[in-house]
């Protein structure tokens, strides 16, 4: 019940905000306009359309995670309603857990929101159903479910704009960590080596759920990867809850 | 039985490169009985909300112990029966009256039927009725402070905390929060409020504790500080000479046909009002003329600072 009221509330501010209906409209436009593009481009326009749009929306839901995630805990503790929210018989566990779940609800919507018009476009464009795209987004949610995480550890002992900074560097950071183990291989130092090594099973490596190109090429993905994914996913996510918990404890409203 | 306790209490804060530290409780000790209205009074920056912080457990205190009906405050369960009010309150702007009462009664668990008749009955007690579907954001300050008080107590809590709940109120604002404190000592709360607005504090309190910079410098019932308060008494009488009354007793004033003597010690007042009638004199009144709550509290800050 407790949490419940929590998750409501979280996701209740983040639907009553302008911005976040800014955003979604935003990422359905430029996900439409893909077809502007896919008219410019010789040969297949539906492997156009489908790239362009799912690159959009994945742009946009990553905008929702992060400028949500970051607002909606600094907001509590700037604007002083933690004191009240604190003082109610509820622990600091449960206000984390229920800020993850509010927007992980909140990402859902917006994310469910972009989906639907896409899929309603491709059927209209393509007149087909394009079943294999329900799995990217599954994928792309258990992505920004990890961003939502990390947006939030950031934002329970930081400033929304660093905050921001941190969690979006940490995204591309996420998108490129195959490079640390390359990297590692041209290294002759072992404590470089080493250090390689603890930043690429530190940082999160978000690639795990880029089946984009997989999808839209047709390819098979394979149920193991998607298994992996789940479970890098949630021991991920469950870790940084964790951290975020800790620091939320010590953390003191003066 | 105690409502609250609070003993040896000492917090301290760092400054932002953790130079210097700053001692802010130095060792607090205070008793709230069950069923009593708490005046916790001090000037700002004494400490006082900063010792409701530590009772709510918004800041860990450095040492010290605070106990509520006999239990530990720490525990998030202590706050099943706790009602809180915040200085200055803001809450969330883009929920309705309603629906922050049933948001804070979700955190207490408390079911549908529940959270809906309480939300209904307390709408009513704050005067806010029909005001239920304006959104907070378009809430007057004295409105905010209404549906404060509500969802403060929508749990039925047995023990309320109100941090300078008078602050910010218009004279009818103050009448009728005093008026609903009364209420809710009536219906068996224990009200613990600190503020700094002290004729209001004086209509209402049972027993006060004044602070001042981290430290309890006096406590006790209200009636017993301002009976030892008592500063003089003041004799009016008719019919009789100035002339002769100088004779009596030298610190007089006169009002229109009165006369008012100041007598300081108790033990004149007989033998002076015994003179007066002997001269044919006539005694109007005797009035013991005590200290306001204003006075004592200024009294013992001076001491305070001086001690």
């Amino acid at each position: 019940m407790r949490l419940k009221a929590i998750v409501l509330n979280t996701f209740k501010e983040a639907a009553r905000n302008r911005i976040f209906y800014l955003l979604i409209a935003f990422g359905i436009l430029f996900a439409l306009s893909s077809r502007l593009v896919s008219l410019l481009t010789i040969g297949d326009t539906v492997k156009v359309l489908k790239d362009i749009g799912l690159a959009v929306i994945n742009f946009f839901s990553v905008l929702v995670a992060v400028f949500t995630g970051i607002n909606l805990v600094y907001k509590e503790i700037d604007k002083k309603t933690i004191y009240n929210l604190l003082s109610k018989p509820i622990s600091r566990e449960q206000f984390i857990i229920g800020k993850f779940l509010g927007l992980a609800l909140t990402v859902l919507a917006a994310l469910a929101a972009m989906a639907l018009v896409f899929f309603l476009f491709l059927l209209l464009t393509t007149g087909s159903f394009d079943a294999p795209i329900l799995l990217y987004f599954l994928m792309l949610y258990f992505e920004l479910l990890i961003i939502i995480a990390i947006s939030l550890l950031f934002s329970s002992f930081s400033t929304p704009i660093l905050s921001s900074i941190f969690t979006l560097s940490l995204y591309l950071i996420g998108h490129v960590l195959w490079t640390y183990n390359e990297f590692k291989y041209k290294l002759t130092e072992p404590a470089g080596r080493y250090l390689s090594d603890v930043l690429y099973y530190i940082l999160p490596n978000l690639e795990k759920f880029n089946i984009k190109n997989a999808v839209v090429m047709k390819i098979p993905v394979a149920g193991d990867q998607i298994l992996n994914a789940m479970l890098y996913a949630l021991a991920y996510i469950l870790s940084v809850l964790a951290l975020s918990i800790a620091i939320f404890r010590r953390r003191e409203f003066p | 039985m105690k409502a609250l306790e609070i003993k040896a209490l000492k917090k301290s804060f760092r400054s932002n490169f953790l130079i210097k530290t700053y001692r802010i409780l130095k060792g607090i000790n205070l008793n709230a009985e069950k069923g009593e209205i708490y005046g916790f009074l001090g000037p700002n920056g004494a400490g006082k909300t900063t010792t409701i912080k530590c009772i709510l457990g918004l800041i860990t205190p450095d040492s010290g112990e605070i106990l509520i009906n006999g239990s530990p405050a720490v525990s998030p369960k202590i706050r099943n029966i706790l009602g809180f009010l915040p200085e200055n309150p803001y809450f969330y702007d883009y929920l309705t009256g309603e629906e922050l009462l049933r948001f804070s009664g979700m955190l207490f668990s408390l079911s549908r039927v529940e959270i809906r008749d309480r939300t209904r009955k307390l709408l009513k007690r704050v005067g806010l009725e029909g005001k239920e579907g304006l959104l907070l954001k378009k809430f007057s300050k004295g409105m905010i402070q209404r549906i404060g008080l509500a969802q403060a107590l929508i749990g039925d809590p047995d023990f309320l905390i109100l941090d300078e709940p008078f602050s910010g109120l218009d004279p009818i604002g103050r009448k009728e929060l005093r008026d609903m404190i009364l209420a809710l000592k009536d219906e068996g709360k224990t009200i613990f409020f600190s503020s700094h607005i002290l004729q209001d504090a004086e209509m209402i309190v049972d027993r006060v504790g004044i602070i001042l910079d981290g430290r309890i410098i006096r406590e006790g019932k209200l009636h017993e500080l301002i009976s030892h308060g008592v500063q003089y008494h003041e004799v009016e009488c008719t019919h009789i000479d100035e002339k002769v009354l100088a004779g009596i007793h030298s610190a007089f004033i006169r009002k229109d046909d009165r006369i008012v003597l100041r007598i300081r010690l108790p033990g004149e007042i007989d033998t002076v009002i015994g003179s007066i009638l002997r001269e044919g004199g006539s005694i109007e009144s005797v009035t013991p003329v005590k200290m306001t709550l204003e006075e004592i509290f200024l009294k013992e800050l001076q001491e305070g600072k001086c001690g």
